[in-house]
């Protein structure tokens, strides 16, 4: 238990990144923290792109034939790189390569990652992928529409638009993208098994990181399916293979094709795609609960059963690809297994619900702007989560697959969820990252619009799709069983999405806003428990600890322990130096003996 | 405070919401009253456990706000509570799983007594299929696919020969008899989809799905597209008629054959000049179309599309909008063709025809109208040249007056509102993405630039 | 089965002190390239494997004319493919043993056996660019039928990964050259070869694979229940 074994990884600085001039600071950083602002400030621009291109989506359909810019073609490939960029190049990376990247090494006690140039090299081709998916904007023909799930054989025929070099983009830009996440989640999962400071148990670990362990394990297993896909797709557009390609007309033209299935490029994308949501949800879900715990000022309820849920999770969601497909035209009977597995899935899911509930129980609800954010998602979640129960459910499917329920079910559970926990997160780690607190009166009209506003968008939707309202349709146009006032609810959705994205402005300033003027913060402004709130320096220096690393002595939720003066023990304060109340009075305290003991025990 | 009120005015709201909503399922006409029971369990056991859980939730923000003077309770598990959540979790989700899967199993298995019928899609039209008397369906492949044999079936296989072909977007059912619908696709995915029917299915390339229903009511219902298939996919859409068992027979004996369609001829030259006299008044000798007679040019029209148009102004279902004088005049002048053979042999002739290149004079925007053009090249091709197997007729070397007019006319709903019309309603969705006289000047321009060398 | 274990801990009370220290210690002790690299090899193994999938279920389509089990067909007889073969396992024992002379400080030994590990190796990609190339012209083109897509895709994404290994390697003795550390050369070289040796299952994995007859394939899905 000496320290120099220990140090021969997690404590060794190597000098040759210790940064020395602006450049190899700010621009070809090795330290994760500067690589997870790069990260985090790449996704939240394409992001924004991705928002301005939902809200042109949303013009056209709150508003048909009113704006001659937009034309099916365009409107397709709105929707394409919509989806494409939430998804992938905003969700995914801001979890993972932003969030991943801040707390991996902070939260476990480990003063970078592992492998620091591997993690430089992953933002630089994640940015590379980036431009190449932008570029596609400036290409003949345009970005490809085929849609965010690009299914062959449509995406690559004429009389999809961006067939002729978008959806090659497109599939190049995936690529990297892949490789930059294969390199980023290598040295993440690394990381965490081999960095850990001495006393950090994997039961020690904060839910955090465990979502985030468990995603990029999901990523690394479930990115190789897209990659696959995308290979063999290049393959049949640029060099005539048939793997998903059989005998077909385009546009009236025989084409030299045969043979291939485009059924196994669903079976292969959604392989990928399932798992991709848990890959946006298990980090989130793991951030929820630290900022749960921290401003209820409660331990997490349930910890084992939080882990185990999320590992449960992320196993299960490797068997539940197919109910994506319940009408896809695939063996009608894979429709019993893959409703099953869909539904089981919601219990370890709803247990997570529950123990977030039962964690703000008794707690002492601090109501921060993370907070809010935290609660906002528990409900918009809910809602989403049980939504999503009726489309897994095989039958209920029919009618409904392919309409806006869908969409209102996706965006609800896989849109506003995470990116309502993002708000959260970023509200509450930011004071670590910049040593400023964002603006809490902006904070709360960021949070009231966006909670309010989103809802206001995605509840109408959902009945949209009860009528029978059909996705990725430029124009309804008339039909005999939608009435009129439809169109109605369609304005007022495109309203309230446009004053959702306008209150984003809102964030956006008050980010840049408080970097320079915001309140001060301290080390630890929320009293929080777990290490990256115990760094001497804010925002941490390169190295994060100083001269010693910190030694966990506890779990990461000791909050309001019974006894204990604090209403929070740092998980690196030992046994013998939590200040305990001088003498208990006695009666509040019974049944937290068996903790309390703690202290004594060592 | 203020979230914890707003969390039960939500669900309050969501609550109202739901039950004032004109919004609903459009009424049932199918045998699938399971699916919509199965959507209703559903909807309770979500429902309530929506309302539940955020009450709770608004309770308890409610509830334990920060106090100073309070702390939190310490309590790291209870194994005892989260294992009876666990279990009524489950026992709910088994509730709804259960009764889905006894329908999904219903609706894998089709009744042995169905009607078959083959729906076929392509980009962005539906065709259909029916057995004929034999109860067979012939074998089909891509590669047969040509003008006169759109479906692309094999002329040696003989249980192919008395399929009845039905090559619009249109087609009829006889009622309370169950139906398996098989689904072909020639070139992309696309989804079979009728609301009120509630089942869909895609149509995968290079297989063959099923689905199937009874239909309960009847009437003319939509069929949509709901797998995204390329640029038009919004405006592929169709009917299912449901018939009385004699209506449905009555249309069914309209209706050809393969080997009927097969056999139909190429057109008679001398009859069809002969015809055409009686349409030169207006049209011109050479078919070139006069302006002041408001009459469009003819020459070297595709002869299925005149063929369809004539028919369509005999049958009332283009000419008859009060705004559209010379669209009735045409619906008067083609009762003068006495029958079918008339018509084939006249649009063969018109088809012959080689004029001179129409003169221009749009003074449109060139660039603008070459980027408007790119919606319609899809169908109507790159050089306008027109294409038998989207259905889009040749618009190059068409007066740009005739072009204009006409766009002017679907975009007014003068033309292809009428039901029947099964490829207007099409043209009328697309002739909305032209927003003024403005872009059908320059997009009208940009088709006249577009003959050069086309004519033939 | 320690990681379940662990799992069923109760971090919470207070006798996880002292094992959690010791535990924590153990892990931190190995050698985290390693630990990257099974996972790395793990992402690779899932690409060959969903690969595989797709070929066998594409194997069962009318059009698919497997590539041996007639006289006519390129791997009937697959010498060519036998040598290569030979080749790659070659270039592994080179590396393997080049570790051993390491340990053993013999470094001139070391230095030949290293380049000779190279060597076979780029030997290797020349030789399936030449079965490429006579593939070609026996008129097995690309896109000709799947199971050539398949043989020229998969052998050409194996190519890769083993330049990719080339790369890697040269990467590692630049380093020593650069810091002379004995140590992490050992180790680094030790993950190289376990990389070799994995490639080199992959490629008798794939060879098996692409040279099956349509009877194999049949069995196999069969077996598969495509």
């Amino acid at each position: 238990m000496t320290q120099t074994t220990h140090t021969a990884i997690a404590d060794q600085v190597d000098d040759s990144h210790h940064p020395k001039s602006f450049i190899s600071k700010y621009v070809w950083s090795q330290d994760h923290k500067v690589i997870a602002i790069q990260y985090s400030i790449t996704a939240i621009g394409v992001g924004l792109v991705a928002l301005v291109l939902s809200g042109m989506m949303r013009l056209q359909l709150g508003f048909p034939d009113q704006f001659s810019f937009i034309d099916p073609s365009s409107y397709l490939q709105f929707v394409t790189m919509h989806g494409m960029i939430m998804v992938i190049y905003l969700l995914t990376a801001l979890l993972l390569g932003g969030f991943g990247n801040y707390l991996i090494p902070l939260m476990i006690g480990a003063r970078d990652m592992v492998f620091p140039y591997l993690n430089m090299l992953s933002y630089w081709t994640y940015l590379l992928s980036v431009i190449v998916l932008l570029a596609s904007f400036f290409v003949t023909g345009g970005p490809t529409g085929a849609g965010w799930t690009l299914y062959p054989p449509q995406a690559v025929l004429n009389g999809t638009p961006g067939a002729e070099n978008g959806i090659v983009f497109m599939l190049i830009s995936l690529a990297i993208f892949i490789v930059a996440f294969t390199m980023g989640g290598l040295n993440y999962v690394t990381t965490i098994l081999q960095a850990r400071a001495k006393g950090m148990t994997l039961m020690r670990m904060p839910l955090t990181i465990w979502g985030i362990f468990v995603a990029t394990i999901l990523g690394l297993l479930a990115f190789p399916a897209l990659l696959v896909s995308a290979i063999m797709m290049m393959f049949d557009k640029l060099v005539g293979t048939s793997f998903f390609m059989p005998a077909i007309l385009s546009l009236g033209e025989n084409i030299d094709h045969k043979g291939g299935s485009p059924i196994l490029f669903q079976h292969l994308f959604w392989f990928f795609g399932h798992p991709e949501v848990y890959i946006v949800a298990l980090p989130a879900f793991g951030m929820v609960s630290d900022v749960i715990a921290t401003h209820a000022r409660k331990n997490i309820f349930g910890y084992r059963m939080m882990v185990w849920a999320i590992v449960a999770i992320g196993g299960l969601s490797f068997v539940v690809w197919a109910h994506h497909m319940y009408v896809s035209g695939m063996n009608p009977y894979f429709g019993f297994f893959f409703a099953t597995t869909t539904l089981i899935i919601a219990v370890p899911t709803a247990i997570k619900v529950y123990n977030w509930l039962l964690t703000l129980w008794q707690g002492n609800i601090h109501l921060t702007i993370p907070m809010l954010f935290a609660i906002g998602f528990i409900f918009t979640f809910t809602h989403g989560g049980l939504t999503g129960l009726m489309l897994g459910n095989v039958v209920v499917d029919l009618p409904l697959s392919d309409t806006y329920f869908v969409v209102a079910h996706f965006h609800m559970v896989m849109g506003v969820s995470p990116v309502m926990v993002l708000f959260a997160a970023i509200y509450h780690w930011f004071p670590k990252v910049t040593g400023k607190f964002l603006h809490t009166g902006l904070g709360k009209i960021h949070f009231w619009g966006t909670f309010l506003g989103t809802y206001a968008i995605y509840l109408p939707m959902h009945y949209l799709g009860f009528l029978g309202v059909p996705r990725r349709y430029f124009a309804m146009g008339t039909t005999d069983f939608i009435p009129e006032s439809a169109q109605a609810l369609n304005a007022s959705i495109t309203v309230s999405a446009i004053i959702v994205g306008v209150i984003q402005l809102v964030f956006i300033f008050n980010l840049i806003w408080s970097v320079f003027k915001g309140k001060k913060a301290g080390d630890n402004p929320w009293n929080a428990t777990t290490l990256e709130w115990q760094t001497t320096k804010t925002p941490p220096v390169h190295g994060n600890w100083g001269p010693s690393l910190p030694v966990v002595h506890r779990w990461a939720y000791d909050y309001s322990v019974p006894g204990v003066k604090d209403d929070f023990i740092p998980q690196n304060v030992a046994p013998d130096q939590v200040i305990m109340i001088e003498k208990v009075e006695g009666a509040e305290n019974v049944e937290g003996m068996e903790s309390n003991q703690k202290g004594d025990n060592t | 405070m203020a979230i914890a009120i707003v969390i039960v005015l939500l669900v309050i709201g969501s609550l109202i919401f739901h039950y004032v909503s004109p919004w609903w399922f459009t009424p049932l006409a199918s045998n699938w009253g399971a699916i919509d029971d199965t959507i209703n369990i559903t909807l309770w056991v979500t429902g309530i456990v929506f309302v539940l859980v955020n009450l709770f939730l608004a309770y308890v923000v409610f509830r334990f706000q920060y106090n100073k003077n309070r702390r939190a309770h310490y309590e790291p598990e209870n194994t005892k509570l989260e294992g009876w959540l666990t279990a009524i979790t489950a026992i709910g989700v088994a509730g709804m799983l259960a009764p889905g899967l006894f329908v999904w199993a219903s609706f894998i298995n089709v009744p042995q007594e169905s009607d078959v019928i083959e729906v076929v899609g392509q980009q962005w039209h539906w065709s259909f299929r029916l057995p004929g008397n034999d109860g067979e369906l012939g074998r089909t492949a891509i590669a047969l696919i040509s003008e006169k044999n759109p479906f692309g079936l094999d002329t040696k296989d003989s249980s192919g020969q008395d399929d009845i072909l039905i090559l619009s977007n249109e087609m009829h059912i006889p009622i309370d008899r169950p139906v398996k619908v098989l689904l072909r696709s020639k070139d992309v995915l696309h989804n079979f989809a009728v609301p009120q029917f509630r089942v869909k299915m895609d149509l995968v390339p290079g297989t063959v799905t099923y689905l199937w229903f009874k239909p309960t009511k009847i009437g003319r219902f939509e069929i949509l597209c709901e797998e995204l298939c390329g640029v038009a996919h919004y405006t592929m859409r169709g009917s299912v008629v449901v018939d009385s068992a004699e209506d449905y027979q009555t249309w069914l004996s309209e209706q050809q054959t393969f080997a009927q369609s097969m056999a139909v001829p190429l057109g008679d030259m001398e009859k069809g000049w002969e015809l055409y006299a009686g349409c030169a008044g207006c049209h011109g000798a050479q078919g070139e179309g006069i302006k002041s007679l408001n009459a469009p040019r003819l020459a070297g029209m595709s002869s299925w599309y005149t063929k369809r148009q004539l028919a369509y102004f005999q049958k009332k279902i283009r000419g008859t909008d009060a705004n559209d004088t010379s669209g009735q005049l045409m619906s008067q002048m083609s009762q003068l063709l006495a029958d079918k053979a008339a018509i084939n042999d006249v649009a063969f002739y018109i088809n012959s025809l080689k004029p001179d290149e129409a003169a221009h004079s749009s003074t449109g925007d060139l660039s603008k109208g070459k980027q408007l053009f790119r919606s319609c090249s899809y169908c109507h091709g790159e050089k306008a040249e027109g294409n038998f197997f989207m259905n889009a007729p040749k618009l190059s070397g068409q007066h740009d007056w005739y072009l204009s007019q006409q766009l002017n006319n679907y975009k007014k709903g003068i033309r292809g509102n009428h039901p029947f019309d099964l490829y207007g309603s099409q043209m009328m969705l697309m002739s909305r993405l032209l927003h003024d006289e403005k872009a059908i000047l320059d997009v009208v321009s940009y088709i006249g630039t577009l003959d050069k060398g086309l004519s033939k | 089965m320690t990681f379940f274990r662990e799992l069923a801990e109760k971090p919470w009370l207070a006798e996880n002190g002292p094992l959690a220290l010791s535990v924590a210690q153990k892990e931190t002790n190995q050698f985290p390239a390693k630990t990257a690299l099974k996972f790395f090899l793990g992402v690779v193994t899932v690409l060959f494997f969903l690969f595989t999938i797709t070929f066998l279920s594409r194997s069962q389509s009318n059009d698919f004319q497997a590539l041996s089990g007639e006289p006519w067909l390129p791997f009937t007889d697959a010498y060519q493919l036998w040598i290569n073969t030979g080749i790659l396992l070659l270039a592994g024992i080179c590396l393997q043993f080049a570790v051993f002379s390491l340990k053993k400080q013999q470094m001139n030994l070391f230095i030949l056996l290293i380049s000779c590990g190279c060597l076979f190796s780029c030997l290797f990609i020349f030789g399936q660019i030449n079965v490429w190339q006579n593939l070609y012209q026996a008129g097995f083109a690309l896109a000709e039928n799947p199971a050539n897509s398949y043989f020229y895709l998969l052998t050409g994404i194996h190519g890769l990964h083993l330049i990719g290994g080339v790369l890697a390697l040269s990467y590692v003795v630049w380093q020593f050259w650069l810091k002379n550390n004995n140590k992490k050369l050992v180790d680094n070289l030790t993950l190289c070869t376990v990389y070799w040796h994995y490639l080199f299952v992959v490629w008798l994995f794939l060879f098996a694979l692409l040279t099956g007859n349509t009877a194999t394939y049949k069995t196999i899905a069969a077996f598969c229940g495509f």
